[in-house]
């Protein structure tokens, strides 16, 4: 049956051609296969290109959130709970944002909802009769821990705990006060003095320190620990008790280091005082700064997270941090501290009266008595936010544990509630690329330290020792890869045999193949303990290897002219080859002996006397492998651009009497310059976004120096041994992002350039 | 002063900066060449029965010592250097020769690799009956057999006790190999049904079922269970019974100082006598060694046994890789030369994807992890496996993303590949197809595609080759240091896009790098780079045996 009878042609007529109806119809399905596959292929491919596209996106997108102040939206207002009237206040949040805390200075403690204030459980301080709180300090956010101090000499520490209970699968959060040291008042002032100012904190091991000026100006120390006997069970409280050296003026506020070290204070004056405590019957005053100018008070003090940093606030708004710094001066050995002012933030409109830190950044929110909230953050010196938010002073302000509620009380007992995104302030430009003085550095430095065990730790992300290690890296590997791969690109394309050049070249190439995580291991497994033992050959040969190639062409040349026609012309390198061979063989035998000879038998030894740092996997182990990996880049380009130069140039060149070397260097090297050009960006390309080479050939420490004989760690590498173990949207996370969209940018502008001058060069070819 | 402007002459012609340059290439010739040498002697070497030497050496304290073992290197340097690591040398002795010899025994002796001077050792001797003996806990064994022992009583001792103890051997392998089999896939099996059991109930708990139906589940639940733990029972009754049988036997040995040894025959994987043995007996040992390679499972930490899983999963991965990235290469490249308007932003465009082929894979890895794993995993996780989070399906690394990942990276390889064949086709042909009345369609997919697809096949290769070799974004994206089930079984749905896998080129950083015992596992790393080299190799050497073929036929007709 064919197409015509299907198509009902009149009968007895036979045709084998379709139709006139059926074409048509099979034309239209032909156009309509025609233009969907049109539509297919475009969407297809374009589709492809869109993703790939996409890359760039999607790191961007990834990375934009860093540069990102902080956001703060007014999300309610309520008054105080249990405001009566004119108390200060404290105010404490706790990690699922549903309940806050407000510690009067009146001797309460109230949870409170933090949806509209409602008040949830109200706690009253066992104060004795006829004695008052004069004073309430607040320690480290994370030890959740406050203590007031009495008008008898006596505090109450109670921790604003908080407890999960689950009822139905419906998760709640209750009040669960705590008083470690009793529901009793315990004695801080022997003599049973007023406490007008205190200061307090949790030790590590879950003591409590308690520091007080007295009313009649003394400072004393209190040192609290429960230990639960081991036989009967009960806890009992072990207390000590120091008086400290008199302080020079009136001292207003207080606060101690975690670690009971050190006790800050600052008086009257604006001046700041620094008692070093850790002998506390030794207790010396051992340094004072001015924190303010002319004119200016303090009017606040308080440590952030990890207790190494103190915030001062002023009364004109000016908030500045200080840390203890060692002091270089003193004999080695003394651990002499200094107090040193290490930045200043962005300016509040009026007097700061309250700073609280976050839980666990170096971040803090301050409020002022013009109705202005600041969110600031110490590594990065940022202020992430500073706005008038009140009409009316605020006094109080406390900051979530997750960092993503602010409240702040007014002076008429009205509690504002904030939603804040802040996510990344330990970024900024300064931050990733200056220098930053870090908690308990000596001078700001450049350093890369992402992370660590404890809880305090200040994140250390400078980018720049991550792009020296890469420039360091890439540098070494060109050194080496460029003249082996130039040189013998130009030997192949214009001086070898052709026949040799048809091995030669595959054979290189195939080298481009190989993966670099074999050259990796080789070079961390075989190079280098190989290097290590044989470091005065890495000189000789060097040296020795041009210098026999000279030799060897010198002998060549006297040769009798018989014997050196039986060589063929280009058979240059052939020639050479056992020689390297012998040549590197026997500077490596002999390596022991000078050694031996120059060294003193080590030369690693030597160099640590001449005070060079030798690390066994080293720069120079990740020139040599990553330059092997980057020859058959450059070596391939570079010996295209240099056999395509017109023949007609070099042929015009001899004819005029130049000889094969000249016209080499005047004509074939000029030519095809732009060229070699590319090929070195291309393998430059290369050499930067290697990871395997360098994360296995160097022992990856992010240092700062050009030192050849010291490893590095390079933007790849980092990501590869940090990307996977950090947390998923974290700041860490981002600016890992952040290096791979640098390594992005990079190797794309430079691949971009050297393909355009490739282009070039190839037009100015075809219109020589 | 003939001699001197001859010199000068000579350097004028420019004769030695030509021998200069071409230094340059020897260079770079020998050290490719050396480096492939390197690896296959240290990878070939590593399953030759080495000669198990016997000698004595002076301990410091000047009492005298038997050692066996196998000469892996030595060296000489500088003596100072030595005395640096603590050890006395003459004051008069400036260079000092120490060998590395691999003693083995680490369940006695704690260290299986020592150092020994030469001037301590004593003169070497290869005795007929030193045996070696490969296991599966606590490494090699050298010492010599004594007797083999069988329910408390010595059977085989002397003369009769060689091809016994082959014997016993064999016949424990074989026990071993079918209690293997149990625990990885019976066991397997049962433990992936227990769990199928768990997320279904957990199914049902997200979806509200209450009442009389949730009742008859969980009947079914309980009934379901039952029968498992019942068949689990009994696979532990039958595991139970085959390693009581296969602890049957026990080799008695002695050590070199004399020691005696209990070796349990469940815990021998090989036993050879490398110096009785002849050429031909070496040479099946040595195939068969590395038959075992290939095809085993790594065992103590990866740095013994075989790296099957490895090769396994880099080649499942390469699959579904060459899956996803032809169809797309192709797609793109036809897409660039046919379809899209010529001009200066297809220019833009081709010169950016050729370019991405220069992009740091790490680059490709972070985008991975970040948008496959946690973007596109993470949502497919909500939306299709809710029952089993909070542990992640497909929003944490494995095969499926390694794949794409990589599919990514290799598309400009096949895009520029297979632009250049379809560049290549004659403009006469396209033409001639046109002129017959052909559509576009047509003419592309009857006569251009078919023409240009060993351009694509090089592609697709060089595409292969570059992903098998790839380890930096593998890291990110789903290659683990050891997986706990291969990513292919006989469980539906058969291929398990989201596990993770073992890759060659991983193993080899692992092992080389976070092992414990990098001495033990540096012959086995030689012998896994030596794999990936040779697969690569092959990969690139057929790509350009394709590509030179293609360029032959087309040179004869495009004239």
């Amino acid at each position: 049956m064919n197409a015509a009878d299907k198509a009902g042609l009149p009968s007895g007529q036979q045709s084998y051609l379709p139709s006139a109806d059926a074409m048509a119809r099979r034309r239209q399905r032909r156009y309509l296969a025609d233009s969907a596959a049109r539509w297919m292929v475009r969407a297809g491919g374009g589709g492809v290109v869109v993703a790939l596209a996409l890359i760039f996106v999607y790191l961007f997108s990834e990375v934009a959130p860093l540069l990102r102040g902080a956001s703060v939206e007014q999300a309610g207002q309520f008054q105080a709970p249990g405001y009566a009237g004119s108390e200060r206040s404290l105010l404490v949040l706790e990690r699922y944002d549903t309940l806050g805390m407000r510690h009067s200075s009146d001797g309460r403690l109230t949870y409170f909802r933090l949806e509209d204030g409602s008040p949830l459980e109200e706690i009253r301080l066992e104060v004795p009769a006829g004695v008052t709180v004069d004073s309430v300090a607040i320690g480290e956010p994370r030890s959740r821990r406050v203590a007031y101090g009495l008008s008898d000499g006596t505090a109450i520490v109670v921790d604003h705990e908080t407890r999960l209970e689950f009822t139905d699968g419906v998760r709640s959060v209750v009040p669960a006060p705590a008083f470690p040291l009793g529901r009793t008042p315990v004695q801080v002032d022997d003599e049973g003095q007023s406490l007008a100012t205190l200061a307090v904190q949790e030790t590590r091991d879950g003591g409590t320190g308690l520091a007080a000026r007295t009313s009649d100006g003394r400072l004393v120390f209190v040192r609290f620990r429960a230990t639960t006997s081991f036989l009967t069970g009960e806890t009992e409280l072990e207390r000590r008790a120091w008086t400290l050296p008199r302080p020079p003026g009136e001292v207003r506020q207080l606060q101690l280091t975690a670690n009971l070290w050190s006790l800050i204070g600052i008086d009257d004056a604006g001046t700041l005082l620094y008692w070093d405590i850790s002998d506390p019957a030794a207790a010396v005053l051992r340094d004072q700064a001015s924190a303010v100018q002319e004119g200016e008070r303090v009017t606040e003090l308080k440590m952030l997270n990890g207790t190494f940093s103190m915030i001062v606030g002023t009364s004109l708004g000016n908030l500045s941090q200080w840390f203890l710094v060692r002091d270089e001066r003193a004999a080695a050995g003394d651990n002499i501290f200094r107090l040193s002012r290490v930045r200043d933030f962005d300016t509040h409109p009026g007097a700061i009266t309250r700073i609280q830190p976050e839980y666990n950044r170096k971040g803090f929110a301050a409020v002022d008595d013009a109705g202005g909230l600041g969110l600031h953050y110490g590594t990065s010196a940022r202020t992430l936010y500073l706005e008038q938010v009140s009409d009316v002073p605020l006094r109080s302000v406390g900051v979530s544990p997750i960092d993503d509620v602010v409240i702040a009380e007014d002076e008429t007992g009205r509690i504002l509630r904030f939603d804040v995104w802040n996510q990344h302030p330990e970024v900024s430009l300064k931050a990733l690329w200056g220098k930053v003085w870090y908690e308990g550095r000596q001078d700001p430095e450049y350093v890369w330290q992402a992370s660590s065990g404890a809880d305090s730790f200040e994140p250390k992300y400078s980018m720049i020792p991550l792009t020296v290690g890469t420039l360091k890296a890439a540098f070494f590997a060109m050194l080496f890869a460029m003249p082996l791969a130039i040189a013998g690109a130009i030997y192949t394309a214009y001086f070898m045999a052709p026949k040799l050049r048809g091995y030669v070249k595959p054979t290189i190439e195939v080298m481009e193949a190989l993966p670099t995580v074999i050259l990796g291991f080789l070079a961390g497994l075989w190079l280098a303990p190989f290097l290590e033992n044989h470091i005065p050959a890495v000189f000789t040969v060097l040296v020795g290897l041009p210098l026999s190639f000279l030799v060897i062409a010198w002998a060549f040349s006297r040769l009798p002219q018989s014997l050196r026609a039986s060589v063929p012309p280009g058979w240059e390198a052939v020639i050479l080859l056992p020689v390297i061979a012998l040549v590197v063989w026997g500077l490596v035998s002999l390596s022991p002996l000078i050694e031996i000879w120059l060294f003193d038998g080590s030369m690693r030894q030597w160099f640590t006397e001449i005070g060079i740092t030798y690390d066994q996997r080293n720069a120079l182990v990740v020139g040599i492998a990553m330059g092997f990996a980057v020859i058959p880049t450059i070596f391939s380009i570079a010996e295209d651009a240099v056999f395509t130069v017109p023949r007609h140039l070099t042929q015009g060149s001899l004819a005029l009497g130049a000889t094969s070397w000249q016209t080499v260097t005047r004509v074939v090297l000029l030519t095809a310059s732009p060229g070699i050009f590319s090929a070195v960006m291309i393998g430059f390309g290369r050499a930067v976004g290697e990871t395997m080479i360098v994360l296995m050939a160097t022992g990856n420490s992010p240092v700062v120096n050009f030192n050849i004989f010291e490893g590095m760690r390079t933007l790849s590498a980092n990501i590869a041994v940090e990307l996977p173990e950090t947390a998923v949207n974290s700041t860490h996370f981002r600016i890992l992002f952040l290096a791979g969209l640098v390594l992005f940018a990079i190797t794309f502008t430079v691949n971009t350039i050297a393909e355009v001058v490739r282009q070039r060069l190839r037009e100015r070819y075809s219109s020589l | 002063m003939n001699n001197k402007s001859s010199m000068r002459q000579w350097f004028k012609s420019g004769d030695p900066w030509i021998w200069m340059i071409g230094g340059g290439l020897a260079i770079s010739l020998i050290m490719v060449v050396g480096l492939l040498l390197l690896i296959a002697v240290r990878g070939f070497g590593h399953f030759w029965p080495a000669p198990i030497l016997s000698t004595s050496v002076t301990t410091a304290a000047g009492e005298s010592e038997s050692i066996m073992g196998i000469m892996v290197r030595s060296e000489t340097l500088p003596a100072q250097r030595v005395r640096e690591s603590g050890q006395d040398i003459p004051a008069d002795q400036p260079l000092v020769t120490r060998h590395l010899i691999k003693v083995g025994n680490r369940d006695l002796t704690g260290r299986d690799f020592v150092w020994y001077l030469d001037s301590a050792l004593g003169e070497l001797h290869y005795p007929e009956d030193a045996l070696r003996i490969e296991r599966r806990e606590w490494g090699n064994f050298y010492g010599f057999a004594r007797g083999l022992e069988r329910g408390g009583e010595v059977v085989a001792r002397g003369e009769a006790l060689w091809p016994q103890l082959l014997q016993a051997i064999d016949r424990a392998n074989e026990l071993h190999q079918r209690i293997q089999t149990l625990e990885r896939v019976e066991i397997g099996r049962i433990n992936r049904k227990m769990e199928e059991l768990r997320l279904e109930r957990r199914a049902l708990e997200l979806e509200g079922v209450s009442g009389a139906e949730l009742a008859a589940a969980e009947a079914d639940f309980a009934a379901r269970q039952a029968e498992l733990d019942r068949r689990f029972a009994d696979i532990q009754a039958e595991r139970r019974e085959l390693m009581e049988q296969s602890a049957r036997d026990v080799l008695i040995a002695e050590t070199a100082s004399g020691r005696e040894v209990r070796i349990q025959l469940n815990n021998i994987v090989m036993a050879s006598r490398n110096n009785a043995t002849g050429l031909l007996g070496k040479i099946g040992f040595y195939g068969h060694r590395i038959g075992d390679f290939l095809s085993g499972y790594p065992r103590e930490a990866n740095t013994e046994g075989g790296i099957f899983p490895a090769i396994f999963g880099t080649v499942t991965m390469v699959l579904i890789m060459s899956v996803l990235v032809t169809p797309f290469g192709v797609l793109a490249a036809i897409y660039l030369r046919e379809y899209a308007r010529q001009g200066m932003i297809l220019k833009l465009i081709r010169v950016s994807v050729y370019n991405l082929a220069g992009v740091p894979s790490i680059v490709f890895g972070v985008f991975g992890l970040g948008f496959f794993v946690y973007l596109l995993g993470g949502t497919i996780d909500d939306l299709f496996y809710p029952e089993r989070l909070p542990a992640p399906t497909f929003g944490t690394p494995g095969l499926f993303w390694a794949s794409l990942t990589l599919a990514l990276l290799t598309l400009p390889v096949v895009i520029v590949s297979t632009e250049e064949g379809l560049a290549r086709i004659p403009r006469t042909i396209r033409e001639g197809s046109l002129a017959l009345g052909a559509t576009k369609w047509e003419t592309l997919w009857k006569v251009v595609v078919p023409l240009s697809a060993p351009a694509m096949m090089t592609g697709l290769i060089l595409a292969v080759a570059r992903a098998a070799g790839e380890v930096a974004p593998l890291m990110l994206v789903g290659v683990v240091k050891l997986a706990p089930s291969l990513p292919v079984d006989g469980e539906f749905p058969y291929v398990h896009l989201e596990r993770k896998i073992m890759h060659l080129g991983f193993h080899i950083y692992d092992v080389g790098f976070q092992s414990p015992n990098v001495e033990a596992a540096r012959p086995l790393v030689y012998a896994t780079a030596l794999t990936l080299v040779l697969l690569i190799l092959i990969l690139n050497l057929s790509a350009i045996a394709i590509r030179n073929r293609l360029r032959e036929k087309y040179r004869a007709e495009g004239d």
